[in-house]
C-alpha cells in the first residue's frame, strides 16, 4: 500500500493527543518493524554468545574505513530529510522536493556502496552457508540482517521518490513528508545498531 | 427508541436456569469425584518423584476447592437471579469492586506462588541443585527412532564419538576407535540397566532431531537437543521394568520410539554389564 | 425510525447517502460484497472464511479422534497422522478462531461500538482480508503436494521442520505452511495497526477511552499484543526458510546425522527457534482469548441487566495480563534444558498471571450478582465461557508450576488445557457474539430453540472431551502419538479415548446445528428491531442491519457503555447515545 492512495477518511476524523492517524499508524508500524530487527539481532546475539568457536575478527573481514563512509552517508541523509520536513512545514515546495531528492540520492549511494561491500564479501568467499573466517552463522546473519536493512533502504528510496513527485501537490503534503521522514530516520537508526553489531563489537 | 418486541420475551421459565445451574454443579462434582476415584498416575519409582507428586497433590486440592467454589457460586447466581426482582442492581461502589479484586489477587498469589516457591522447592532442589555423590553415569543418545544407551565401562570414561563415524548397523554412536577410552565402552539399543537406590546421572544428546527422554514412573522428562549436551538425574527407588517413551515430536516413528529400563541391585547390573560385548 | 431497517450489509444502500463524512454506498455486487471496503462486509467475509476453514479443521479433528481411539483401524498412516494434527492445530488457531473472533468480530464491532463510520483505513482493511484468502488456499494446497502437508506440529520446531530428511511433510508442504503463515502475519499486522489507530483516533464525540465497551478494550489490547508479538515470529519464519532453502544454519547445529549421512550444517541452535516462536506463541493465545472475554462481559451486561462488575479494574487487569504475557514465553520450554534458574523465573512470572486473570473471572461472575438474567442463547454461551475459563485456567496452574510440568509436559493434560482455552472459550465467545450481534449483521434474530440445542451440544460434549483429556494426561498419555497401544502405561488410556471420541463426534455434530441456524436465520429468521436486547452500547444506535456508513447522524456518547438499571429512571437502561 502506498500512502499516496489514502482515501478520504470515512470516519469522524480526530486525533489522539495531537497525533494524526497517519502518523500514528507509521509509529505503530515502526514499532513492529523494530521488533522484527530485534528478533534478528537477538538471534545474532544468541548465536554469537552460544558459539563454542571464536567469532571471526571483524578487522580481517571488513574494510572499516569504507563502512564508516557508508554510515556517514546515511547519517547525512537523515539531516537532509529533516530539512525536507522543515521546508514542507514552511510550505516551500521546491525546497522540499530538492531535499527529498537529495535524501533519495544519498540513499541510492548507500545502496551502491552496500552492493560493493557485498560483492567484496562474496568474492572473499562469504556465503549464507559458509565463509572462510569461521562460524557459518556469521555470514548467514550478515546477509540476513544487512540484506533486510538494505531492502528497507530501497523501499525508503522509492517512498521518497513517490513523495517528491506525487504527494507534494496534495493539501496534506507536509504531513506526508513528515510520515516519510519518520520511516527514513528509523531506517537510519536501525543501521546504527547493525553497524554496532557487525562492525564495532 | 423504537419498540423492542420479541427478544426479551425469550426469557423462559425456571427450566433453563435450573438446568444450567445443575450442569455447572454436576460438572464441578463429576470432575472432582473423577479425580478422586480414577485420577491415577503410574506408580512412583523415584526419590524426587515424591516431591513432584506432592506438588501435584497440592494443586489438585487447591484448585479443586477453587473449582468447586467457582462453579457453586456461578450456579447459585444463575438460579438466584434468574429474571428475579424488579430490575438489576446498578454499579457497585468502587470500594466493593476493589475489595473483590483484592481477594482473588491475594488468594491466587499465595496459592500459585506458594506452589512454585514453597511446595515446589524440594523437587527443584533434588532435580537441579543437589549434586549426588557417586552417581551411576550413563549416556543416552536419541535418534530416529530409538534410544542408544552408552555405558562408560570399567574406566568410567565415555569414549569420543564423531558424526562421520556413525554407521547404523555397526557403530550407531559413531565411537572413535582411536580413543583409548572407547575400548571398554558398552552400548545397547534401548536397554538401560540402573541400580536401585543409587543416584543416576544421565547425559543426553541427540543425533538428528529433538527427542524427549520420558519415564513416567520416575517423573522424569528431559529434551535431547541436537548440538547440546543435556543431563538429568534421579534415583530409582524400586526394582522393576519400566518403559522409556519419547515426548517430543520427532517424526513418523515418534510413537514407537520405545526403550526399556530394568532397575536391579547393583551387583546384578554389574554382572549384566560384564556379559555385554565391549564396543570394540 | 423502524423504517431504516432493511438497509445494510446485505440489502439495498440506505437513504442516508450524502451525509457529511460518509461516502455513498458503492453499487454493483462485486464492489459491494466482494471487494468492499466496508468494515461490516469485511468482518462477515472473515467470519464466513473462518467457518469454511472450521469445516476443514473440524473434519481433521474427527480423523484424529478415530485414529487415537481405534488405532488398529489405521484410518491414516503415521505420516498422514502427523500432517493431520499439524494442520488441524494451525488451521484452528490461525485460520479459524483468529479469523472469526479477532479479525471477523473485531472488524464488525469496533467502528460500530465506538461510533465511527468505518475503520481508519478501509483500503488497508480490505487488503488485509485479501491477503488472508491466498493464505488459506496455500495452507489447504499443502495437502495435495508431494510428501503431504507439514508434519512438524503447529509449533514447527526445527530440525524436524527444517530438513526434508527428517519427516516427509518437511518437503514442499512445510514451505507452503511457512508461506501461508507469512501471509497470515502480514494480514494480521495490517489489521492490528488499523484497530489500534481506529480505536485511538476515530472515536465518536464523547467516547472517551473509559467509555468504550470492554469488548473494544479487549480488541485493543489484543491488537497491541499482536503487533508486538508477531514480528519475532516473522523473523523466525524467514530464518527457517533460509535454513531450508539457502543452506544457512540458523537453527541447525553441526554434526546432524540422518541414516549415515552427515549434514553440512553447522553452528546454529534449535533452541533459538523455540524462543522466537514462543515469544509470539504465548501472547498469541491471549490475543485470541481476550476478545472472547470482552464479548462475554458485553453479552452478560446486556442480558443480566446490570453493569459489569468492576469495569475499570477489568481494564487494568487486562493490561496487566497483556504485559505479563510478554515475559513468560519460557514456560513452554521447562524441560528443554534451559538453565533451571531461568526456568524458575519463568515459572514465577507465569503463575502470577493467574492473579489478574482471576480478577477477570471474579468480575464476570460478580456481574451476575443481583442481576435480572434473561436466558437468551447469547447469554447461556457467555455463562458457559465463565465455567470453561475457570476449568482451563486452573489447569494452566499445573503447567505453569515448573516442577509439575515436568510430568505434564507434552501429555494430553496440555492438550486438554489448551483446547479448553484456545478452542472452547474462543469458539463459545464467537458463538455468543453471533447470537448477540446477528441483528446488526442481517437485521434478523437467530433461532433461539436451535441456539439452545447448539449450546448443550457444545458445552457438555466439549467439556467432557477436554476435561477427560486431563485424566489421560494424569495417567501419563503423551500427545502427537499415532498409536499408544505399544506402551503398558499408555494402553489403558485408549479405553477412555473411545469415550472421548464419542463426545467429540457429538460436539462436531452440534456445530452443524449452528451452521444450519446461522444460514437459515440470515435468510428467514425473525426480523429484529433496532435494539432487540434493549442494550446500551453504541452499535444499537442504528438500524438493524447496520447501514453503510453505520450511523444516520454523527453519534455522540453521553455516558458509559453499560448504564443498565440507572437509579431514578423508569426504564431499566440508559443508552449511551440518548441525551
Ligand atoms: C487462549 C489460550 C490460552 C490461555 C488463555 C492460556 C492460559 C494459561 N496457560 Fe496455556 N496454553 C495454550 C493456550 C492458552 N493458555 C496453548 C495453545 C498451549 C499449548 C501449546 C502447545 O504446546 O501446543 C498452552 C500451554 C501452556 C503451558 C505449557 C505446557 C507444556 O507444554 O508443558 C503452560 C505452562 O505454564 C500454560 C500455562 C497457562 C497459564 C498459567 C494460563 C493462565 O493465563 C490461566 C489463568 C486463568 C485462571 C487461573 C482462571 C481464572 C478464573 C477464575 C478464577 C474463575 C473461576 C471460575 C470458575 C471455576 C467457574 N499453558
Ligand atoms: C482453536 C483451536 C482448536 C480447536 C477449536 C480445536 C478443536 C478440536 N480439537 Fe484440536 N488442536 C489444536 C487446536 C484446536 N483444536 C491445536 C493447536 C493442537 C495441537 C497440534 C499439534 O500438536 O501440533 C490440537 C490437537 C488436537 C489433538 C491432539 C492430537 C495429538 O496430539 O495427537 C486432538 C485429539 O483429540 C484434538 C481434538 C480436537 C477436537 C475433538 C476438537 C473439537 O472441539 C472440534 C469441534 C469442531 C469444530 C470446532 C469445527 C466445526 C465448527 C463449525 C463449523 C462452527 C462454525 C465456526 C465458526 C463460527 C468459526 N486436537
Ligand atoms: Cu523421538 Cu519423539
Ligand atoms: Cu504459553
Amino acid at each position: 500500500m502506498s500512502l499516496a492512495h489514502a482515501p478520504a477518511l470515512a470516519t469522524t476524523e480526530r486525533s489522539f493527543h495531537g497525533v494524526e492517524w497517519r502518523k500514528l499508524m507509521m509509529w505503530l508500524f515502526l514499532v513492529t518493524d523494530a521488533l522484527l530487527f530485534a528478533g534478528f539481532l537477538g538471534g545474532y546475539a544468541f548465536c554469537r554468545l552460544a558459539s563454542d568457536r571464536p567469532w571471526p575478527d571483524r578487522t580481517q573481514v571488513f574494510d572499516l574505513g569504507f563502512i564508516t563512509v557508508m554510515t556517514f552517508a546515511l547519517i547525512t541523509s537523515s539531516s537532509t530529510m529533516a530539512s525536507a520536513v522543515l521546508a514542507a512545514r514552511n510550505g516551500n515546495r521546491s525546497a522540499t522536493r530538492a531535499f527529498l531528492l537529495a535524501t533519495a540520492t544519498i540513499g541510492l549511494l548507500f545502496l551502491g556502496m552496500q552492493a560493493f561491500e557485498w560483492t567484496h564479501f562474496i568474492e572473499d568467499g562469504g556465503r549464507p552457508w559458509e565463509n572462510p573466517w569461521g562460524v557459518p552463522g556469521f555470514s548467514a546473519y550478515f546477509f540476513l540482517i544487512t540484506g533486510f536493512h538494505g531492502t528497507h533502504v530501497l523501499l525508503g528510496v522509492l517512498v521518497l521518490l513517490l513523495t517528491a513527485t506525487r504527494s507534494l501537490r496534495r493539501p496534506n503534503a507536509a504531513e506526508m513528508v513528515e510520515v516519510t521522514g519518520l520511516y527514513w530516520h528509523f531506517v537510519d537508526l536501525v543501521w546504527v545498531f547493525v553497524f554496532g553489531c557487525f562492525y564495532l563489537i | 427508541m423504537s419498540s423492542s418486541p420479541a427478544a426479551p420475551a425469550a426469557a423462559p421459565g425456571r427450566g433453563l436456569p435450573a438446568l444450567l445451574a445443575a450442569a455447572f454443579v454436576a460438572c464441578a462434582l463429576l470432575v472432582v469425584l473423577g479425580v478422586w476415584t480414577h485420577g491415577r498416575m503410574p506408580a512412583l519409582a523415584s526419590r524426587h518423584g515424591a516431591s513432584i507428586d506432592a506438588v501435584i497433590r497440592y494443586l489438585l486440592v487447591a484448585t479443586g476447592i477453587l473449582f468447586l467454589l467457582g462453579h457453586g457460586v456461578l450456579a447459585f447466581f444463575v438460579l438466584r437471579y434468574a429474571g428475579a426482582g424488579e430490575r438489576g442492581s446498578p454499579h457497585a461502589s468502587a470500594r466493593t469492586e476493589w475489595r473483590w479484586a483484592l481477594v482473588p489477587v491475594l488468594v491466587m498469589c499465595v496459592l500459585s506462588e506458594g506452589g512454585v516457591l514453597i511446595v515446589g522447592l524440594p523437587a527443584f532442589r533434588q532435580l537441579y541443585v543437589d549434586t549426588p555423590a557417586d552417581p551411576w553415569v550413563v549416556e543416552i543418545v536419541g535418534k530416529q527412532f530409538e534410544w542408544l544407551v552408552h555405558y562408560p565401562g570399567a574406566d568410567g570414561k565415555f569414549g569420543e564419538s564423531r558424526a562421520e563415524l556413525v554407521s547404523d548397523a555397526r557403530n550407531p554412536l559413531g565411537l572413535d576407535k582411536k580413543d583409548p577410552n572407547v575400548a571398554d565402552d558398552v552400548w545397547t539399543r534401548g536397554q538401560l540397566r540402573l541400580p536401585v537406590g543409587r543416584p543416576v546421572l544421565i547425559r543426553l544428546r541427540a543425533l538428528d532431531v529433538i527427542h524427549s527422554f520420558t519415564v513416567p514412573e520416575f517423573r522424569v522428562k528431559q529434551d535431547l537437543i541436537p548440538g547440546f549436551l543435556g543431563r538429568t538425574q534421579f534415583e530409582p527407588t524400586r526394582a522393576g521394568k519400566f518403559e522409556i517413551a519419547c515426548a517430543e515430536l520427532c517424526g513418523l516413528g515418534h510413537y514407537r520410539m520405545r526403550g526399556f529400563i530394568e532397575v536391579q541391585e547393583q551387583s546384578e547390573v554389574d554382572a549384566w554389564l560384564s556379559d555385554q560385548d565391549p564396543a570394540f | 425510525m423502524a423504517e431504516r431497517s432493511g438497509s445494510g450489509v446485505l440489502s439495498a444502500p440506505a437513504a442516508h447517502a450524502g451525509h457529511a463524512g460518509a461516502h455513498p454506498a458503492p453499487r454493483g455486487f462485486l464492489r459491494r460484497y466482494v471487494f468492499s471496503t466496508d468494515h461490516k462486509v469485511i468482518g462477515l467475509q472473515y467470519l464466513v472464511t473462518a467457518m469454511l476453514m472450521a469445516l476443514v479443521g473440524g473434519g481433521l479433528a474427527a480423523l484424529i479422534r478415530v485414529q487415537v481411539a481405534w488405532p488398529t483401524l489405521a484410518v491414516v498412516s503415521p505420516e498422514t497422522y502427523l500432517s493431520v494434527v499439524t494442520m488441524h492445530g494451525t488451521i484452528m488457531v490461525f485460520f479459524v478462531v483468529s479469523l472469526a473472533l479477532v479479525s471477523g468480530f473485531g472488524n464488525f464491532l469496533i467502528p460500530l461500538q465506538i461510533g465511527a463510520r468505518d475503520m481508519a483505513y478501509p483500503l488497508l482493511n480490505a487488503l488485509s482480508y485479501w491477503t488472508i484468502v491466498p493464505g488459506c488456499l496455500l495452507m489447504l494446497l499443502a495437502f495435495f503436494v508431494e510428501g503431504g502437508a507439514a508434519a512438524a506440529g503447529w509449533t514447527a520446531y526445527p530440525p524436524l521442520s527444517a530438513l526434508a530428511e527428517a519427516v516427509p511433510g518437511s518437503g514442499l508442504g512445510q514451505t507452503l505452511w511457512l508461506l501461508a503463515m507469512a501471509l497470515f502475519i502480514a494480514s494480521f499486522t495490517m489489521g492490528g495497526l488499523n484497530y489500534i489507530t481506529t480505536i485511538l483516533n476515530c472515536r465518536a464525540k464523547g467516547m472517551t477511552l473509559m467509555r468504550m465497551p470492554l469488548s473494544v478494550w479487549m480488541f485493543f489490547v489484543s491488537a497491541v499484543l499482536g503487533v508486538l508479538a508477531f514480528p519475532p515470529l516473522t523473523a523466525a519464519a524467514l530464518m527457517l526458510l533460509g535454513d531450508r532453502h539457502l543452506g544457512t544454519s540458523f537453527f541447525l547445529p553441526g554434526g546432524l546425522v540422518f541414516g549415515e549421512e552427515v549434514l553440512a550444517h553447522e553452528g546454529g541452535t534449535p533452541l533459538l527457534f523455540q524462543h522466537l516462536f514462543w515469544f509470539l506463541g504465548h501472547p498469541e493465545v491471549y490475543v485470541i482469548v481476550l476478545p472472547a472475554v470482552g464479548i462475554a462481559f458485553d453479552v452478560i451486561a446486556a442480558h443480566a441487566r446490570r453493569p459489569p462488575f468492576g469495569y475499570r479494574i477489568s481494564v487494568w487487569a487486562t493490561l496487566l495480563i497483556a504485559f505479563l504475557s510478554m515475559i513468560v514465553w519460557g514456560h513452554h520450554m521447562y524441560v528443554s534444558g534451559m538453565n533451571p534458574l531461568v526456568g524458575e523465573y519463568f515459572s514465577i512470572a507465569t503463575v502470577s498471571i493467574t492473579a489478574p486473570f482471576s480478577v477477570l473471572g471474579i468480575n464476570l461472575i460478580a456481574s451476575l450478582w443481583r442481576a435480572k438474567i434473561r436466558f437468551t442463547t447469547a447469554m447461556v454461551f457467555a455463562l458457559g465461557i465463565i465455567s470453561v475459563i475457570g476449568t482451563g485456567g486452573l489447569g494452566g496452574l499445573y503447567l505453569g508450576t515448573s516442577t509439575s510440568d515436568i510430568y505434564f509436559h507434552d501429555s494430553y493434560f496440555v492438550v486438554g488445557h489448551f483446547h479448553l482455552m484456545i478452542g472452547v472459550v474462543t469458539l463459545m465467545g464467537t458463538f455468543a457474539a453471533c447470537y448477540h450481534w446477528f441483528p446488526k449483521m442481517f437485521g434478523r434474530l437467530m433461532d433461539e430453540r436451535l441456539g439452545k440445542l447448539h449450546f448443550w451440544l457444545t458445552y457438555v460434549p466439549m467439556m467432557a472431551v477436554f476435561v477427560l483429556m486431563h485424566y489421560q494426561g494424569l495417567s501419563g498419555m503423551l500427545r502427537r502419538y499415532y498409536d499408544h497401544s505399544m506402551y503398558a502405561f499408555q494402553a489403558e488410556g485408549i479405553e477412555l479415548a473411545r469415550v472421548i471420541s464419542y463426545f467429540a463426534f457429538a460436539a462436531i455434530a452440534g456445530q452443524l446445528v449452528f451452521l444450519v441456524n446461522f444460514s437459515w436465520s440470515a435468510l428467514r429468521g425473525r426480523k429484529a428491531s433496532e435494539n432487540p436486547w434493549e442494550a446500551t452500547s453504541m452499535e444499537w444506535n442504528t438500524a438493524s442491519p447496520a447501514p453503510h456508513g453505520n450511523f444516520a447522524d454523527d453519534p455522540v456518547a453521553r455516558r458509559g457503555p453499560y448504564e443498565y438499571a440507572p437509579p431514578g429512571s423508569r426504564q431499566d437502561f440508559a443508552p449511551q447515545w440518548t441525551a
